[in-house]
């Protein structure tokens, strides 16, 4: 029996208690409470992060300057965009690589635990010191999360603090990231080839890599900003004999992997998801891999096409363009290929799919607008436009952020032993679903009809579809309170999970018990155990 | 079941909101770009619904099989999965070659496209434009003709919070200036973008393009507009606390009416109307948009 032999392996340890009260998350070493320290963590800038969206969004309900001055707006801009993307994406796909790795290839924990903990506990203190330079002489950062210069030089006293801010946040990611490296290539079970791994385990190696290759560079780029303000060098100031164009250049170099850094892991968890809810294999597994690994090398050599408009050599704009379209070769071998995982399947629809389905749909929008801000002609009257707004944020909400809540969905009746509210989260999707769109796709039309980006007030023409934005970003906010309600409800109790959670899911993480308990594979799984796992 | 009706519904809400985007409504400008003025602006229009086009067949057919799936494959309708479908070279083969196809389709009139803006060559007339935080300074470096360009003071009034002023009643609120720029139908202009302190960029969404304004960097972009008019704009990239509010007006008169312009606007021998063209360092804090400069 599948049961009893996981059970035993899971218990043939000598303890499953922990130890109580702080001391236990301050100190934890464990993959799993770690795994959960970073979800909560993303959780929390998920909403603080939503709450400066939805400033944001209420002073752009009608024309004229209602509630915020422009720099104030300017600084929430700056501070939604750096707090969502490392507070809450980037943290939330370390949490789940934290409690799904391990369990997914066999292993008892990450390979290095006690790093682990340092590179969670630093994230806070991270945080702290970028959320604190509201309190200090001249402000939070305004010169937007892309920190220009000359603009960002601008800043008073929040300046350096932002900058070491992203210092820690980058030594965190990089730990992280090592950690996760070490973990898949070392702790792997015998029998799980490279090969034979899950799809989310393969777009987490190639992200860690992604990682540990830009966030220095990212270090480096806002390290000479700090020189430049401080000890009087000259990078990026013309008068000086610098390059401002240089720093973009820099920073997208950090910035497009980047981009990829926040998804992949994205189309690791849909990669799990559809094919359960198909009750079929994922289709075409090794072409998934080579594609991932593609976007992930042209990641590297795209980066100009964020700054079409800086002046370029034509060479240069024609390069960076055809590399730019052969992105969406790689990108739609994955969406073909979820797409036939589906074909001749046996579909349900239970919340994590349903989630999974509406990343298929916009996160292929949001594609689609990506492909046309490459063609660079046409991206001299998109960019910085709200086009640009709509675009990314097709990727990021329903795109990284639907696949994050697909995950925890899914996963949810593994890490706590309960079946959800499934009704609950149903209504979670379909607000989520459908506001999201509200919110987002009436900004392709302000951006085509003229309204650049980071601006707190606008021509009366735009009033329309501004309002209808808002109306959207107050009920996609509004709808994520269900999202808390529902995993408080199943963390407290419900329904008991058994240990194969979704009657099609497959892969070793199913193998052992609901809820994980909080040792497992201490013994690595066996040749027969793994063989399981795989069938289904 | 409405589940289904739901998710077909939405594809058709969506599939209206696309049609829309058409060529049938490009006047309708509240959601779609413009045609514009200019050959480039054109070009550009066209290169747009073009991909916009492709885009759509492909969502159409790609997002047609993803609902066909749903509908068809459902376990509540005793779909049964066949679990050998796994893998198949052939196709997955064709569904690499077959976008290179089309992205290189889309990529040969980009590139003509591109060819064609980034020559600035044989120009009739060349303007200096040097942003600033937060004001425009157009300089005429064939007539010496030199000025600032700032918010209009009606909608520098109804901006500010707690005005009282609807900005509705406003005429064109936050896209009027006081200083026009004025330049010639049916000529080739070359402008030349710098900044004195932040990257600011010049858009005119009528004139097709869009380029930043760097200090240190002279950029170039052209402009040959067929029609006559008022055509406005604003500056694109983030340069502070009133980057909202440093709008670009530009007037396309006749090549009459330009020459008459430019007599009544030169700068006389030794009046000197604005800051000499050469010295045009108004410190930051002076450009304050609270004091609308009468230039």
């Amino acid at each position: 029996m599948a049961t009893s032999h996981a059970h035993d392996s899971a218990h043939a340890g000598h303890h499953d208690e922990k130890p109580y009260g702080i001391t236990r998350w301050l100190f934890t070493t464990n993959h799993k409470d770690i795994g959960t320290l970073y979800l909560s963590f993303a959780c929390i800038m998920f909403f603080l992060g939503g709450v400066m969206a939805l400033l944001i969004r209420a002073e752009l309900w009608h024309p004229g300057l209602q509630i915020l001055d422009p720099v104030t707006f300017n600084a929430l801009t700056t501070n939604h965009a750096l707090v969502m993307i490392f507070g809450a994406v980037m943290p939330a796909w370390v949490g789940f690589a934290n409690w799904m790795i391990p369990m997914q290839i066999g292993s008892p924990d990450m390979a290095l635990p006690r790093m682990n903990n340092y590179s969670f506990w630093i994230l806070p203190f991270a945080f702290v010191l970028l959320l604190s330079t509201w309190f200090v002489p001249g402000g939070a950062p305004a010169g937007g999360w892309t920190l220009y210069p000359p603009l960002v030089l601008q800043g008073g006293d929040g300046l350096p603090m932002a900058i070491f801010a992203i210092h820690l946040m980058g030594a965190s990611s990089i730990m992280g990231a090592i950690n996760v490296i070490v973990t898949i290539m070392n702790m792997r079970a015998p029998g799980i080839t490279l090969l034979k791994m899950p799809l989310f385990v393969w777009t987490w190696l190639i992200t860690a890599y992604l990682l540990i290759a830009v966030m220095p560079v990212l270090a480096g780029a806002v390290t000479m900003l700090l020189t430049d303000h401080f000890f009087g060098t000259s990078f990026f100031s013309a008068a000086g004999g610098g390059d401002p164009v240089m720093f973009q250049h820099i920073f997208w170099f950090f910035g497009h992997p980047e981009v990829y850094i926040l998804i992949l892991p994205a189309f690791g968890i849909i990669s799990e998801i559809i094919p359960t809810f198909s009750r079929k294999p994922l289709f075409g597994y090794e072409s998934m891999v080579y594609a991932t690994a593609s976007i992930a090398f042209l990641s590297f050599i795209v980066w100009a096409h964020h700054m079409f408009t800086v002046g370029m050599p034509l060479a240069g704009e024609l390069f960076f363009m055809l590399s730019t379209m052969l992105i969406a070769v790689p990108t739609g071998v994955k969406v073909f290929n979820w797409t036939t995982t589906m074909y001749k399947g046996s579909l349900s629809f239970e919340t994590p799919m349903l989630f999974a389905l509406a990343f298929l749909f916009l996160f292929t929008i949001g594609g689609f607008s990506g492909l046309m801000l490459g063609i660079v002609p046409a991206d001299f009257q998109y960019h910085d436009t709200y086009f640009v707004v709509a675009h990314f944020h097709y990727v990021l909400v329903p795109g990284a952020i639907f696949a994050a809540m697909a995950g925890v969905y899914y996963w949810l009746p593994k890490w706590t032993g309960h079946r959800y509210n499934e009704k609950l989260g149903k209504w979670h999707f379909w607000l989520s679903a459908i506001f999201v769109n509200v919110l987002f796709f009436p900004q392709h039309f302000l951006g085509l009809a003229g309204m650049p980006r980071r601006i707190p007030d606008y021509a009366t023409q735009f009033t329309d579809w501004n309002m209808v934005s808002t109306i959207g970003a107050f009920g996609f906010g509004l709808s994520q309170i269900l999202l808390l309600i529902v995993v408080w409800q199943c963390v407290r109790g419900g329904e008991k999970a058994p240990n194969r959670a979704w009657e099609g899911a497959h892969g070793l993480e199913w193998e052992l018990p609901s809820p994980a308990p909080y040792h497992t594979w201490e013994t690595a799984p066996d040749v027969a155990t793994i063989a399981r796992g795989a069938e289904h | 079941m409405s589940k289904k009706r739901l998710i077909t519904a939405g594809a058709g809400l969506a599939a209206a909101l696309v049609s829309l985007t058409g060529p049938a409504f490009a006047g309708w400008d509240g959601i779609n770009m413009t045609p514009g003025v200019t050959e480039l602006s054109a070009r550009i229009y066209h290169l747009h619904m073009l991909i916009l086009w492709v885009c759509v067949v492909i969502a159409v057919l790609v997002f047609g099989a993803m609902i066909y799936s749903i509908v068809r494959f459902r376990k509540s309708r005793g779909a049964v999965p066949d679990t050998t479908i796994v893998h198949s070279n052939k196709a997955e083969l064709i569904w690499t070659i077959i976008p290179v196809f089309i992205l290189v389709a889309m990529a040969i009139p980009a590139a003509k496209a591109l060819i064609v803006i980034e020559d600035t060559r044989n120009s009739e007339l060349t303007i200096k434009v040097t942003g600033y935080q937060w004001k425009w300074q157009y300089d005429y470096l064939d007539s010496g003709v030199n000025f600032f360009s700032t918010l209009a003071e009606s909608s520098n009034f109804a901006r500010q919070r707690g005005s009282g002023i609807d900005p509705n009643t406003v005429d064109h609120y936050l896209l009027e200036v006081d200083h026009h720029l004025v330049i010639p139908v049916d000529t080739k202009v070359r402008l030349l973008l710098t900044a004195n302190d932040v990257i600011h960029a010049w858009w005119v969404p009528a004139f097709g393009m869009k380029k930043d304004a760097i200090p240190g960097f002279v950029n170039e972009l052209w402009i040959k507009s067929h029609e006559t008019g008022t055509f406005r704009g604003q500056c694109a990239e983030l340069c502070g606390r009133d980057h909202g509010f440093m709008p670009i007006v530009v007037d396309v008169v006749s090549k009459e009416d330009f020459a008459h312009w430019v007599e009544t606007h030169k700068p006389a021998p030794e009046a000197v109307p604005a800051a000499p063209a050469a010295e045009p360092a108004a410190p930051a804090a002076e450009a304050a948009p609270a004091s609308a400069t009468k230039s």
